[in-house]
């Protein structure tokens, strides 16, 4: 790996912010932060709703939104939701369901992952959880990567929060520890491309590769997980791994402490959105 | 006998064959277009437009349109500096740095250069 560019993000913001004197954000609480991203977005796209923003890259071509709309109409992988919600509904040997895990049998809590833990010093995501609920019941654990447990099962336990406000808290230096990690992850330029996360989404967000509009990274962590073309599951995890082989970095394992952080930074940048999942992806 | 004239053609012709080594080697424009173009070489497209080059498509916008380069690069060994680690010039630059990572060797920057002053 690279070295830590926090430098790169000090030069960044004094060019982009010059104006707005906003301190560099390597010494940033989480929440200003979020305010810094947003004036920044603001400023390349006057035009956009911030709810707009849980659209991607959408936001930012009528012709894209259009189809997606229409799309979204009769998903093509509703089939994919539809055992997912029977994954969620069947009981497991000892009676219960997943549903007996959660406040309010599991409605409206996506958007508060990821949380940090601070019995056990980690960051815990919305699929650590699914898993601790199949151990508490004696149930053997998902793999993370798997799209036909952990992927259908998500797809459908996250639609039980759409509409529900992103409302992530990093509060305490436990939590600011791992907050801090996952920024320095989105800031650190990695692999033979030399890029960070930044270099795309934040520095060219709006822009094109090749043929793909670069989407913001506020909003991106609140409709996972996507279909591809309709039908190819992808988890959150799954993205930031293949963005990783396109920088020809070495990806970090999905369920990795190193992606949790990340999807922790990123979550927090999208609070006050609204969840909506899972939705179509080109 | 006087040698100016032949000795005039002598540096004429050097001075030619050291800017444009086109001359020299016909298939090197080709070959740099190739590895300019190629995916996993260059790849300069995902960022470039290359508007003179009909062959090179893309919708790309994040690097300026690579045109007029003789003009904005009157020195060879700037423009190659500038594939060979664009952070030198700008350490903020999102552009690969293509020789200091070995994405690409001295020679397909060499290539790549000759393609270039063709745009
Ligand atoms: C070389 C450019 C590049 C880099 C670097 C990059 N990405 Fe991406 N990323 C893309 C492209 C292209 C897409 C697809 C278009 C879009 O939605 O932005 C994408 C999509 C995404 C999405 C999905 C957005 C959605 O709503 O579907 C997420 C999340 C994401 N990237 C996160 C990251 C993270 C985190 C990093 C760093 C580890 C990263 N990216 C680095 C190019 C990049
Ligand atoms: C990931 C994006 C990216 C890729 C890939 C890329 N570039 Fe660039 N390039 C840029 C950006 C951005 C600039 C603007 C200068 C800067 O950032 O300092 C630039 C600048 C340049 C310039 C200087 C133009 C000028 O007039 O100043 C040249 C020449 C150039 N690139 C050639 C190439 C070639 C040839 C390739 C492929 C071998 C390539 N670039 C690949 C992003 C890229």
């Amino acid at each position: 790996m690279a070295l830590p560019r926090i430098k790169f993000l000090t030069q960044l913001l004094a060019v982009t912010l010059a104006a707005a004197c906003i301190g560099a954000l390597a010494h940033a609480s989480p929440e200003q932060d979020r305010a810094t991203f947003i004036a920044l977005y603001h400023d390349k796209f006057p035009a956009a709703a911030l709810e707009d923003y849980v659209n991607g890259a959408l936001m930012l071509s009528a012709d894209a939104r259009a189809q997606f709309d229409s799309i979204m109409e009769f998903p093509p992988f509703q089939g994919d939701i539809d055992q997912g919600r029977t994954l969620w509904e069947t009981p497991f040997r000892n009676g219960k369901t997943f549903a007996s895990c959660y406040a309010n049998g599991g409605r409206n809590i996506a958007g508060n992952y990821p949380y940090y833990d601070s019995g056990n010093d980690r960051v815990v995501t919305f699929e650590m959880d699914i898993n601790r609920c199949l151990r508490d019941n004696g149930e053997a654990q998902y793999k993370f990567s798997d799209k036909a447990t952990m992927g259908i099962l998500t797809a459908y336990a996250r639609t039980l929060s759409d509409g529900m406000r992103v409302d992530v808290r990093v509060a305490g230096t436990g939590a600011i520890a791992k907050y801090e990690q996952g920024k320095k992850l989105y800031f650190t330029r990695i692999g033979q491309y030399n890029f960070a996360c930044a270099s795309c989404h934040m520095v060219n967000a709006g822009k094109i590769l090749r043929t793909e509009i670069l989407s913001p990274t506020v909003g991106q962590t609140t409709h996972w997980p996507v279909f591809r073309g309709g039908d190819n599951l992808n988890t959150l995890h799954m993205r930031y791994r293949r963005c990783m082989e396109q920088m020809r970095a070495s990806p970090f394992p999905a369920g990795s402490e190193e992606l949790n952080n990340l999807e922790y930074f990123q979550s927090y940048l999208s609070n006050g959105l609204p969840m909506r999942a899972s939705v179509y992806r080109k | 006998m006087h040698p100016g004239p032949s000795l005039g053609l002598f540096i004429f012709a050097a001075a030619m064959a050291n800017c444009l080594p086109v001359l020299a080697e016909p298939d090197r424009v080709p070959k740099g277009a190739r590895l300019a173009q190629d995916v996993a070489k260059g790849n300069c497209l995902a960022c470039h437009a290359m508007p003179t080059d009909a062959k090179a498509v893309t919708s790309a916008n994040i690097g300026p349109p690579l045109i007029s380069i003789r003009a904005r690069f009157p020195e060879r060994e700037q423009l190659r500096r500038q594939l060979w680690d664009a952070g030198l010039t700008n350490p903020d630059t999102v552009m690969p740095p293509f020789g200091k990572h070995q994405i690409l060797t001295t020679e397909e920057i060499d290539l790549i250069v000759d393609y270039l002053y063709t745009l």
